[in-house]
């Protein structure tokens, strides 16, 4: 199907873009990559009158690391981070979150930033955003601000973006040596949104015990979900099977998905717990300590 | 300068450089690049799913990104050099992975044919040498119903590997007696 007719602006920089969000205010929304926006509106889910496209504002379209974070641009394209070596070799929750994201073609247009504002509770870049503490930024006539994802998260298809302000970059806290994660997915097939997914962080201390824990889900409520019980719990412990087994529990305690042709509420639940514990076993593995006897 | 361009939903001219031809089409802001291009007469490009799921309707930009065009505006596509299945090779002088498709009887009916050729092709300017499971992983997004999936691969590995030796060829062929090879036209290879 077609999408309704619309009018369309081509913006060369994040100022023009600025411009024409002031200009038609409610009516006009974003285009980054298209891969969530176009097909809602071709299903007539979404009807802009005005679309802004950032494709050719070259200059968001950056990642680097800089002030402690790795900073990806608006423009950024989820296989950009994927191809980037310092990346992989690094970042191993994004690593993992990216290679699951619909599928290779998909991700060779859809940006970070444009999945994090569409803000689809089933989205996988939300829970690894949750997870390693990220940091969005927006810009406006007004200047610059910065939300923590927390707050950028707001309800399904809602961010706390305002009228007129424009994601320009999300950050991603740079780990340390002693930091690492995991993002682990059930689909029914590649290019399918999660069954259940589960995004993992730890940081851990020179006596082995966690001094930083992120444990945040994905399509467990209307919302990108962080599992504050387990991160708490986690936290001056060792990681052994039985602490693994009490954090990933709060995760299914506090999933609270719906059913659909996916799976069943106590299946989608129980899968959150079973990822969880993955994910912790899998990022004990990868900061060479494995799980502790 | 206008800080913006603005257009409006009556039909509009875009000018599309499509396989090397500049193209002018009437279309709307609306417009799907798939359609434009079919439109246009170029009607290798396939519609398949046309719900971004398939992938029979992929077309390079800028020679080296595959998108989906039946999820991309024609507007949109201004300014990229886009390049269909028609652009790949023809007959008489057909593309080392259409003749690899031919050859590894990597096709049946041909309807998801023309995505996997231009994907495969994005794969290969990456990575000319993948291993089967990245060919696998790569094309995870373009459904075939009919072949089985199994020698897509063999063409795609066919296809990678007489690309590799034209590669390797044009850049020995360029190797003047004196000058350096580093320096030399390797890397130009395969088009
Ligand atoms: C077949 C298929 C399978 C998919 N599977 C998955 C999956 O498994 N997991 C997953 O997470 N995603 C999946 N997606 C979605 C895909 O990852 C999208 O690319 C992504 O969600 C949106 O990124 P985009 O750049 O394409 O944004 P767009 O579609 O361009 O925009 C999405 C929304 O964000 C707004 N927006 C975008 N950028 C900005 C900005 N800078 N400032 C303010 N607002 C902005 C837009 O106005 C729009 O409302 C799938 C998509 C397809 C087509
Ligand atoms: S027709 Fe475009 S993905 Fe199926
Ligand atoms: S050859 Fe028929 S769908 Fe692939």
């Amino acid at each position: 199907m077609f999408p309704a007719a619309f009018d369309y602006i081509r913006a060369h920089s994040a100022e023009e873009a600025l411009a024409a969000l002031a200009q038609h205010g409610a009516e006009a929304r974003i285009l980054a990559g298209g891969q969530s926006l176009i097909p809602a509106m071709r299903l007539r889910l979404a009807r802009p009158a005005v679309l802004v496209d950032l494709g050719g504002v070259k200059d968001l379209g950056y990642l680097r690391e800089e002030g402690g974070d790795l900073r990806v641009g608006a423009m950024t394209r989820d296989v950009t981070l994927e191809r980037d070596a310092n990346v992989r070799a690094r970042y191993s929750l994004l690593t993992d979150t990216g290679a699951v994201i619909a599928d290779p073609v998909v991700r060779c247009l859809g940006t970070v930033v444009g999945s994090l504002c569409h803000g689809d509770p089933s989205g996988d870049w939300g829970a690894a955003a949750l997870a390693s503490r990220a940091v969005m930024v927006a810009r406006s006539a007004s200047g610059e601000r910065l939300i923590p994802i927390d707050e950028f998260l707001v309800d399904s298809f809602q961010t706390s973006l305002e009228e007129g302000e424009l994601a320009v970059e999300v950050r991603f806290p740079t780990p340390d040596g002693r930091t690492h994660g995991s993002y682990q997915k059930i689909e029914r097939k590649v290019g399918d949104y999660a069954t259940a997914a589960a995004a993992v962080q730890i940081t851990l201390g020179d006596d082995g015990r966690v001094t930083h824990a992120g444990v945040a889900l994905t399509a467990a409520g209307p919302r990108p979900v962080r599992v504050d019980a387990a991160e708490k719990l986690l936290l001056g412990q060792l990681l052994t099977e039985d602490v693994i087994r009490a954090a990933s529990e709060e995760a299914r305690i506090v999933s609270d998905p719906f059913a659909d042709t996916r799976g069943s509420v106590e299946y989608k639940k129980d899968m959150a717990r079973v990822l969880v514990a993955r994910g912790l076993r899998a990022s004990a593995a990868r900061l060479g300590t494995g799980v502790t006897a | 300068m206008t800080a913006t361009d603005t257009t409006d939903t009556t039909l509009r001219t875009v000018t599309l450089n499509v396989n090397g031809q500049t193209l002018h089409q009437q279309v709307e802001p609306r417009t799907l690049l798939a359609y434009a291009l079919r439109d246009a007469g170029l009607k290798g490009t396939h519609v398949g799913c046309d719900t971004s799921s398939c992938g029979c309707c992929v077309v390079l930009l800028d020679g080296d990104t595959p998108a989906k065009s039946c999820t991309m505006f024609a507007v949109q596509a201004e300014g990229h050099q886009i390049t269909t299945v028609e652009g790949l090779g023809g007959p008489g002088n057909l593309h080392p992975l259409q003749q690899a498709f031919w050859d590894q009887h990597g096709l049946q009916c041909g309807y998801c044919t023309p995505g996997m050729l231009m994907t495969a092709k994005a794969m290969l300017e990456h990575n000319p040498d993948p291993t089967d499971q990245e060919v696998r992983e790569f094309l995870s997004g373009n459904l075939c119903r009919c072949t089985g999936y199994n020698n897509i691969v063999k063409a795609v590995q066919q296809a990678a590997r007489v690309m590799r030796d034209e590669a390797q060829a044009q850049a020995l062929a360029g190797m003047v007696p004196g000058t350096d090879p580093s320096t030399g036209t390797a890397g130009g290879g395969a088009q």
